[in-house]
């Protein structure tokens, strides 16, 4: 490596911190300068994308493809509306806590079940599992049944008579999302980076030879398991609070596979990627259904066969989702150029197997 | 419960698990042959009885309209595989859910522009519209034996397919090894592209001939996918036999939990909670044998 | 076999308690065929056993059950005293028990260091730790690199080991088996498929090893074997037909007539 080439790269984290607390600034700014509709979309993106983080946990970090991630996002959204007492405030710091156990509990008690699976088995039982709770919260009135549970007053956030803030207020539910946002980005970035993290990289690698080296690799992977389904609950309980009612399409397949769709859009293994295919995915929906009538059909009400063209689509020619579309683009263009040399450039981690461990100077 | 009665509880949940099996074989053929896992296998569900319906209205007559559909199913099958599904035969598991997925939508959108989105029904053929009478009070639909046949003589075709045809012999040889099929100079990709239309045409037939018992109604592919997903894992992921059992299983749990359910009369608590009873007998499964009751066992 | 007269035998010490691995009438059947029957050897402290025989002998079959990623039919097995039949792979591998693989069976997409990183992660109690970056962890990282060391790949230590030559990859195989800290090493074939020069390399290298592992070896090459081994066990169709020093081995009318003499144009 030439000594150019290693200032260089040694600059680059400083940059990149300065523009993430830039682009920090810029969020938090947002609902002094923005309409109440932006802001709150802006907030459902950073919903989505820490529900989009959390399954990439398994789905990129440790290759677990769960097809129902959904079911512990529903399980919080749930919690808190079963706290609500009708026309009265639940509390925040009781509520909010409660809410997050739950979904990591039932987290725990279903990756009991699916953690001793594999591949394809994986992916239906996982399925099956969110359809279970979707059905009980379906077919029973345990809460509003196939109508779901309204919210009435959003939670209390006092604490021994002081309210640091209203929940009531779309900007200060806008701000609490981004500051979990934040803490939830920067919690998988110090997870990923700790033995455990690389525990999971080594599974998603070579499980047979973790267990081989003495993994006891259920175990890690329960955890893992439970950990995603505890950051999907913190999204859950956010999306409760800003909706205001919780039904049970929260925990529904079809919520699972937006998600997961967001994770591949953006790209497996990073923690920008799933953020970033949130965004792509929320205003592709948002274009979609604003579609306009064509003759005697309404393109905008039949958003989800753009949708669904569009997953096919992406399914086909985007493996490495868009953050990967963009570095072969850059790869392509520097190789051109005859630019430095790919000293990290690694052939095996490819389409969808993500970036590995941290890379040691 | 008195005999009657269980033996129409039997009958139903024999008829129930034969109707899930007809369409689970096909998404375990076509995982066991082709390594796809197809979520949108129960949207061809949807579609058969979409198509029976539709077709009844237009010809006037139930068996006009199977004549009609079943080759309409085939040629979905055909032109599906040919159009996305044999891009998929080297990608990652993820992106074969992902894909099919996609297509669900697509089907389920497509299905509401052309019919709608009201649930509709079939008349039973009249044919068959009759009941056997077991007691005073009770009898059994001479429709819902009819559908157990069907599925029974399906099954039995597909047993003499797989086991004993040339055909078979060579799609059970493409299941184990394909460069060895290949290279004996046997069309690998036409027997991809027969074994996905027989797929689709059991999950389309399974469609049909169910809807003039259960109504036609948007999502009801996907209902059912799930539980064929219970069924799969149960019996071990490419196993036609496995299928078999589980789904008879499966018809057996589900059938007599929501009966026993009624049966604790006094305490009615949350009786809806007996559809989880199929959850329940997978998650018991999954702790016993992972792979499933006839699955192969894989490191 | 040129070299196999320079070692002599190594005798267990007097009074030697336990050997560091033994089976008891070890057998694992698979379906009608019975691939390993009633195995029963005894691996001594500080020495190279090593099994040899014919393709289809039972060899890779042996070292499978031993390190549990196969469960035997029935037979017991004993490290340092202890039954271990019943245990998993990472149990075994936990009390001591390292091996490598006949197909090399690494993190093709990590680093050489990071390989051996995890494998010396292993032995550092839980990691079910969370916070505190494994680039801080200074003892799991100087154990990876004594054992990238000592499988003399400090060269490679920063590249990705799908880049690596097949013997480099090899290496990496005992480097990883090595950060764990085994007292018991299984190597199952480590120079198939190696060059001359590299499977010299190796063969140094395991002969530094015997000072402190017990190892059993499976290998087709026989000057390595009879230049390696203390003791040598000859398997045929599943079954032990000898075990004795190389001199006994070599002299042996059964297994010239089994083994040695019709496979002595065909190491593969």
């Amino acid at each position: 490596m030439t000594h150019a080439h290693a200032s260089r790269r040694a600059s680059a984290p400083a940059l990149r911190f300065l523009l993430q607390v830039l682009l920090i600034a810029a969020l938090a700014s947002l609902p002094w300068f923005a309409e109440k509709y932006y802001v709150q979309f802006v907030a459902r993106i950073m919903i989505m994308g820490i529900l989009a983080m959390s399954l990439d946990l398994l789905l990129g970090y440790t290759g677990l493809v769960s097809f129902g991630h959904a079911a512990f996002y529903g399980v919080a959204a749930y919690v808190l509306a079963m706290l609500t007492p009708a026309y009265q405030a639940a509390g925040f710091w009781t509520s909010f806590p409660i809410a997050v156990i739950g979904a990591a509990t039932s987290a725990l008690i279903i990756g009991f079940f699916v953690v001793r699976t594999h591949g394809i088995y994986f992916i239906m039982v996982t399925l099956a599992f969110a359809q279970m709770l979707f059905f009980l919260f379906h077919d029973t009135r345990l809460a509003g049944g196939n109508d779901g549970i309204y919210i009435d007053v959003r939670p209390d956030a006092r604490i021994l008579g002081w309210k640091p803030f209203n929940l009531e207020r779309y900007d200060h539910v806008y701000l609490l999302v981004l500051v979990l946002f934040v803490l939830v980005w920067l919690f998988l970035r110090v997870l990923l980076r700790s033995r455990f993290g690389h525990v999971l990289a080594g599974i998603r690698v070579n499980e047979h030879r973790m267990r081989s080296l003495g993994f006891e690799t259920f175990r890690y992977k329960l955890a893992c398991f439970t950990i995603a389904g505890a950051l999907a609950g913190i999204a859950g309980y956010l999306s409760a609070v800003q909706f205001g009612v919780v039904n049970p399409e929260f925990m529904g397949w079809h919520q699972s596979a937006a998600v997961m769709m967001m994770v591949i859009l953006g790209g497996m293994g990073t923690l920008a990627g799933p953020v970033l295919g949130a965004a792509a995915w929320m205003l592709l929906e948002l274009g979609f259904q604003s579609l306009p009538v064509a003759g005697s059909i309404d393109l905008g009400k039949h958003w989800q066969l753009w949708m669904g063209g569009f997953i096919v689509l992406t399914a086909l020619l985007l493996p490495s989702g868009l953050l990967g579309a963009w570095s072969s683009l850059a790869r392509q263009v520097s190789a051109r150029r005859g630019a430095g040399p790919q000293t990290t450039a690694n052939p095996m981690a490819s389409a969808g197997k993500g970036r590995p461990l941290d890379r040691q100077p | 419960m008195e005999l009657a009665t269980f033996l129409i509880q039997l009958l139903n949940s024999v008829q129930y698990g034969l109707l899930l099996f007809l369409i689970s074989s096909g998404l375990t053929l076509v995982f066991g042959i082709m390594g796809i896992i197809n979520v949108a296998h129960g949207s061809f569900y949807m579609i058969g009885a979409y198509l029976a319906w539709s077709l009844t209205q237009t010809l006037g007559n139930f068996w006009a309209a199977l004549a009609l559909a079943v080759p309409i199913a085939v040629i979905i099958g055909l032109v599906l595989e040919w159009l996305v599904v044999r891009f998929l035969y080297t990608r990652d598991l993820l992106y074969q859910v992902l894909l099919t997925y996609g297509l669900i939508l697509m089907f389920e959108e497509l299905r509401s522009i052309l019919w709608g989105d009201d649930v509709r029904g079939v008349n039973i053929p009249a044919a068959l519209d009759a009941s056997i009478r077991l007691t005073d009070t009770l009898s059994y639909p001479v429709y819902r034996l009819a559908i157990s046949g069907v599925c029974l003589v399906v099954a039995g075709l597909m047993y003499w397919l797989i086991q004993k045809t040339r055909v078979g012999m060579t799609i059970r040889a493409g299941s184990v090894n394909r460069e060895m099929v290949q290279s004996l100079g046997i069309d690998v990709k036409l027997i991809y592209r027969l074994v996905f239309a027989l797929g689709v045409t059991l999950a389309a037939l399974a469609g049909m001939i169910a809807a003039p018992v259960s109504s036609v109604f948007p999502g009801m592919g996907n209902q059912i996918l799930i539980v064929c997903f219970v069924v799969v894992v149960i019996g071990g992921m490419g196993s036609v036999k496995g299928a078999l059992v589980a789904s008879l299983l499966i018809g057996l749990v589900d059938t007599f939990g929501k009966v026993l359910h009624v049966q604790i009369g006094g305490v009615h608590l949350l009786p809806e909670l007996a559809s989880m009873s199929v959850y329940l007998l997978m998650a018991a499964i999954l702790l016993w044998r992972p792979e499933g009751l006839f699955g192969k066992h894989t490191g | 076999m040129n070299s196999a007269s320079t070692r002599a035998v190594v005798v267990a010490p007097a009074g030697h308690s336990a050997p560091a691995l033994e089976t008891r009438s070890l057998t694992r059947r698979f379906g009608g065929l019975t691939a390993v029957n009633g195995v029963s050897i005894r691996v001594e402290s500080g020495t190279v056993h090593a099994v040899i025989g014919p393709n289809g002998a039972g060899k890779s079959t042996l070292v499978n059950l031993l390190s549990g990623d196969l469960a035997p039919s029935h037979g017991e097995i004993i490290l340092e005293g202890t039954d271990i039949t019943r245990l998993g792979p990472p149990q075994r591998s936990l009390r001591g028990l390292g091996r490598s693989y006949q197909k090399t069976n690494v993190f093709l997409p990590l680093s050489v260091f990071e390989n051996a990183r995890l494998a010396a992660q292993s032995r550092a109690g839980s990691s079910l730790r969370f916070f505190r970056p494994v680039l801080r962890e200074g003892a799991i990282n100087r154990q990876a690199d004594e054992a990238i060391e000592a499988a003399g790949l400090s060269a490679r230590r920063d590249r990705i080991v799908a880049t690596l030559s097949h013997g480099e990859q090899r290496q990496v195989e005992i480097a990883m088996a090595l950060a764990t800290a085994p007292r018991v090493l299984l190597l199952d074939e480590p120079l198939a498929g190696m060059g001359a020069e590299e499977s010299s390399g190796i063969v140094r290298l395991l002969s530094r090893l015997r000072e402190r592992h017990a190892i059993l070896l499976v290998e087709h090459d026989m000057d390595a074997v009879f230049s390696l081994a203390d003791t040598l066990t000859v398997m045929v169709n599943g079954t032990v037909l000898e075990t004795g020093s190389p001199a006994s081995i070599r002299a042996s009318a059964a297994v010239q007539a089994a083994y040695l003499g019709s496979e002595d144009t065909h190491h593969d």
